[in-house]
């Protein structure tokens, strides 16, 4: 049989991008099969923060992935821009988790201490600040921030930007993209992967499943699983203003354009097109309460994008026993991973295995056997 | 580029342009006011600082987006012009607090 | 300026142009709670402009076809529907509730039916140098001519083509401005395919007013026909013009350049709803699948005027009229008598449409002014060029909504109003598939910018709060 390629990417967001670039640059021939225009994407919905502060609680190998993450980013940019020419904007000065009123700053005191006190986790900064301390850095802050947490980690990017680099890359690469091809049966054939696509089959020798929520659908077909539990987030984005904003917040974060980014909702309906505006009411006033002077902004677009989850909120990297060189890699922050997954998933995967020394941890075999209940902070 | 019909017998409103008094009719928005002021009226915007002036003057383009008593990136062609109404012309992004 | 009276109507009409004034008037005479909202600070919409407030009191001037509205006006004035100007209409979902601001506060109303007139806004004419200052459309000069007395007066082109195009022009003239040439972008092979509409049109009443029309302009203005080739320049600011018109090429000195190459319906409310639309291949322009009544895809949202497909003003009268009357037998069957019969109004309809499949023909804009290349500005709000939306393409891009990703082409603040269509028809042709392939731009409220303070007042429960504050 011949084969096409050694490697078939199933999903062409941030996160199979960033895996199939990561491929590319080690040579290896690679065609990722995507979907069309309309589909549901987060990798086009997201909030484009590199976030380290809060990330792990329950699961200390995720602090120390997303920490190894945050610290190789910084490759990631140089070298899109090296091979791409695009400034993705990279910001990595710390970020700020604000709160209003004295509840909520005791709140996340209790999560922060929580946070120290894992056993196993890695060893990162993450401090509480009060008002006073936080209006030194963010001058514009109203009276009704009581504080918040700070980690110096903590940044923000041009996730569309990123997105671009990585399919400009692709070019470069020889890495073929093929849109409007979403994959309906995986089969392992002659030792190697048939892929049924609306425009015929691909052949590969290895297989990653980067689908996003469509990973529970995928994964049983190379006898790998992949529990998710999607959720449904609105954001809302303003005109752009001048630079006020020199830190990026868990919930608002100003965009290297110029726009203000203001996140996020949680929610169980899974309607991509509608939006609930008591939500966005709800954001735009702690928003506003926030930064007073943002209530006169515009608000120009909203939208609604459903979040790619593993059921407890934690990655899932898996390889089949069943279909060796199949794989399967779903995570919320497809951002904040992109450097570990364009080095070192991508290497794993060219070298056939994954390393559990870094990510035997993310494996779903731990879903076996008990209803995992979201923990992970979002 | 435009001049006033003489049937226009609408009274005058003055409102001011970066400081300067300019003369208005009642019922002109304010992008029909700028635009018949005979003042360098373009703004810059947002994305490239590019030069832009009023292009569809119905609501849809935001190429008429001015400063109005001190709010910015309003839409001039949708608001009426009011006696001593202050209007910048907004060069770039909007500043904070306006 | 104040918000809605009430909570919830029977029926709210949104525009108050031809088909929202009729509209409003005819459910309000039935008897039914009808609130009539409208962006602009009086009636009118864009044909109408200004009609009961417009400077130009020698009424020849504007024409008879424009004191048509006066009575619209006056007839939904005197229906006892709630009519507030300067509303901005936000938002509208498959629940029939609408987001609508008034005066920087937003209210939120319930409906048992929507009647969209949202009407028309002219299509994009993407040429080289059209976001030079100096450049506007002619709609633009119409608006400023009905509601401030306004007319060009220093070196004025008017290009492109269509009946709206020789209407301004003569409005110009007749007002004391001036105009220096008009470019006639017309492409000639289109007489040809328009033959077989032509008796239609002959018959209709477009064609004697349309004809006189053009002999009044052409007596005062030199008009270059066949012109192929179109573009702006000048640094900052408009300079110069130059065209390609029978195999020669000039520049002309200009100050202003009046662009118009027909009108495309509004969709941005409507799809922001959700309401399916389809591409229309004879009008170039996304229309909403719809009922002989106007209603469209999603219960309870009828459209009616050139937001359901161009038909010019006298159409969107009937279509009004209909679409309100429709509402009307849903709503109190017992009050329908008192209306005009429908089968009375439908032919009306057919009468007012007449012409139609000529002028959508004869004024069928060429490609090249529809489909730009290299450094034109598609996106004039993020300032997107042809040549970047195709690098796009060559990437992977597959349509508006995957562009966005890559390049934010329609996420500035008019939303795709003045890309959207250039974006569809240019990936179409570079990918060889159809617009209706390619689609849109999925839309979503807020479909005009209202502030954030706007929003955040907007109540809110306490699972709202719980849905986004989670420690």
């Amino acid at each position: 049989m011949h084969r096409d390629y050694d490697v078939a990417v199933v999903g062409g967001g941030l996160l199979g991008s960033a895996i199939a670039w990561g491929l590319g640059r080690l040579g290896k021939t690679v065609v990722v099969l995507d979907e069309g225009d309309i589909t549901k994407r987060a990798s086009r919905a997201n909030f484009a923060l590199i976030w380290v502060q809060s990330k792990g609680l329950g699961m200390p190998a995720y602090t120390g992935w997303t920490v190894r993450a945050s610290e190789s980013w910084g490759k990631l940019a140089a070298e899109l821009q090296a091979q791409t020419g695009l400034d993705v904007c990279l910001q990595q000065n710390g970020g700020f988790h604000l709160t209003l009123g004295d509840d909520e700053f005791e709140q996340r005191g209790q999560l922060v201490t929580r946070m120290h006190n894992q056993v196993g986790a890695a060893d990162y900064r993450m401090e509480m600040m009060s008002a006073s301390e936080v209006k030194k850095r963010l001058p514009l802050i109203g009276p009704e921030v009581s504080g918040g947490s700070f980690c110096p980690l903590d940044g923000h990017v041009n996730s569309l930007r990123t997105f671009r680099a990585f399919h400009t890359g692709f070019k470069q690469f020889g890495i073929d993209y093929f849109p409007e091809r979403a994959v309906s049966a995986i089969a392992l054939d002659g030792g190697e992967f048939s892929l049924a696509t609306p425009k015929g089959e691909i052949r590969a020798g290895k297989v990653v499943l980067a689908a996003g929520n469509a990973n529970q659908t995928l994964a049983p077909m190379v006898g790998l699983s992949a529990p998710m539990g999607p959720t449904r987030g609105q954001i809302v984005v303003t005109e752009r203003t001048m630079p006020f904003l020199p830190h990026p917040l868990t919930t608002i974060r100003q965009t290297d354009e110029g726009t203000v980014m203001i996140g996020d909702s949680k929610e169980d309906e899974l309607d991509d097109r509608a939006l609930k505006h008591s939500i966005s009411a709800v954001m735009a006033d702690r928003a506003q309460r926030t930064f007073p002077h943002l209530a006169r902004l515009n608000v120009v677009r909203s939208w609604a994008g459903i979040r790619v989850m593993p059921q407890d909120g934690f990655p899932i990297y898996d390889q089949s026993e069943s279909h060796p060189g199949a794989f399967v890699a779903c995570c919320h922050s497809g951002v904040t991973l992109a450097s570990n997954h364009a080095f070192e998933i991508a290497r794993m995967v060219a070298a056939g295995a994954l390393e559990s020394k870094l990510v035997g941890a993310f494996s779903a075999s731990r879903f076996e056997g008990r209803r995992a209940a979201n923990s992970s902070g979002y | 580029m435009f001049k006033r019909s003489d049937q226009d017998k609408r009274p005058s409103v003055q409102i001011f342009v970066d400081g300067a008094a300019i003369a208005a009719r009642e019922g002109d928005t304010v992008s029909a006011a700028l635009l018949a002021s005979g003042r360098d009226v373009r703004r810059a915007t947002a994305v490239s600082g590019a030069p832009r002036l009023p292009y569809c003057m119905m609501g849809v383009c935001f190429d008429c987006l001015v400063t109005i008593d001190g709010v910015g990136n309003r839409q001039g062609c949708l608001v009426p012009v009011a006696e001593g109404m202050q209007v910048e012309i907004q060069k770039g992004k909007r500043e904070i607090g306006r | 300026m104040s918000t809605p009276k009430r909570e919830a109507y029977d029926v709210v009409v949104i525009g108050a142009g031809p088909a929202g004034l009729a509209a409003a008037a005819t459910a309000a005479e039935a008897g039914l709670s009808t609130l009539l909202l409208d962006e602009n600070a009086g009636p009118g919409g864009q044909v109408f402009r200004a009609i009961a407030s417009t400077p130009v009191t020698e009424r020849a001037q504007l024409g008879a076809d424009y004191w048509v509205g006066a009575d619209l006006v006056k007839a939904v004035r005197a229906s006892g529907a709630e009519i507030i100007q300067r509303a901005t209409v936000w938002s509208l979902d498959r629940h029939i509730e609408i987001g609508v601001s008034v005066g920087g506060v937003s209210a939120f109303v319930k409906a048992r039916r929507v009647i969209l007139a949202t009407g028309a806004l002219e299509r994009p004419f993407p040429i080289p140098g059209w976001t030079l200052p100096g450049v506007m459309t002619a709609g633009a000069a119409q608006t400023m001519l009905k509601s401030s007395a306004l007319v060009p007066d220093g070196r004025t082109v008017i290009a492109g083509q269509g009946p709206l195009l020789w209407l301004l022009a003569a409005q110009i003239l007749r007002l004391g401005g001036r105009i220096g040439r008009i470019l006639d972008t017309t492409e000639r092979r289109n007489y040809l395919a328009a033959l077989p509409h032509a008796f239609a049109f002959l018959t209709s009443p477009y064609f004697a007013k349309g004809l006189a029309l053009m002999r009044e302009v052409r007596a005062k203005v030199p008009v270059v026909s066949g012109v192929g080739e179109l573009s702006a320049a000048g640094d900052g600011q408009l300079a110069t013009v130059t065209y390609l018109a029978g195999g020669r090429r000039e520049t002309m000195q200009a100050d202003l350049l009046l662009l118009h190459q027909g009108v495309v319906p509004n969709v941005n409310l409507a799809m922001a709803a959700g309401v399916e639309h389809r591409w229309d291949e004879s009008q170039l322009c996304w229309s909403p699948v719809l009922d002989q009544n106007g209603n469209s895809s999603i219960d309870g949202i009828a459209i009616a005027g050139d937001g359901a497909g161009i038909g010019g003003a006298g159409a969107a009268v009937f279509r009004g009229y209909i679409a309100a009357r429709a509402a009307v037998e849903a709503l109190v069957p017992a009050s329908a008598a008192k209306l005009t019969p429908m089968a009375e109004l439908r032919t009306g309809l057919v009468h007012a449409e007449r012409g139609r499949a000529f002028l959508d023909t004869l004024f069928r804009p060429a490609p090249q002014f529809r489909i730009p290349s290299g450094d034109t500005v598609v996106c004039r709000c993020e300032e997107v060029t042809a040549k970047d939306i195709l690098e796009a393409v060559a990437i992977g891009a597959t349509g508006p909504n995957q562009l966005k990703a890559y390049r934010r082409t329609g996420m500035g603040p008019c939303q795709g109003r003045l890309c959207g269509l250039t974006v569809t028809e240019l990936m179409a042709e570079a990918r060889g598939k159809s617009p209706q392939e390619i689609g849109y731009y999925r839309l979503r409220a807020p479909v005009k910018p209202i502030t954030l303070a706007e929003l955040a007042a907007v109540a809110k429960t306490e699972d709202d709060v719980k849905a986004v504050v989670r420690g």
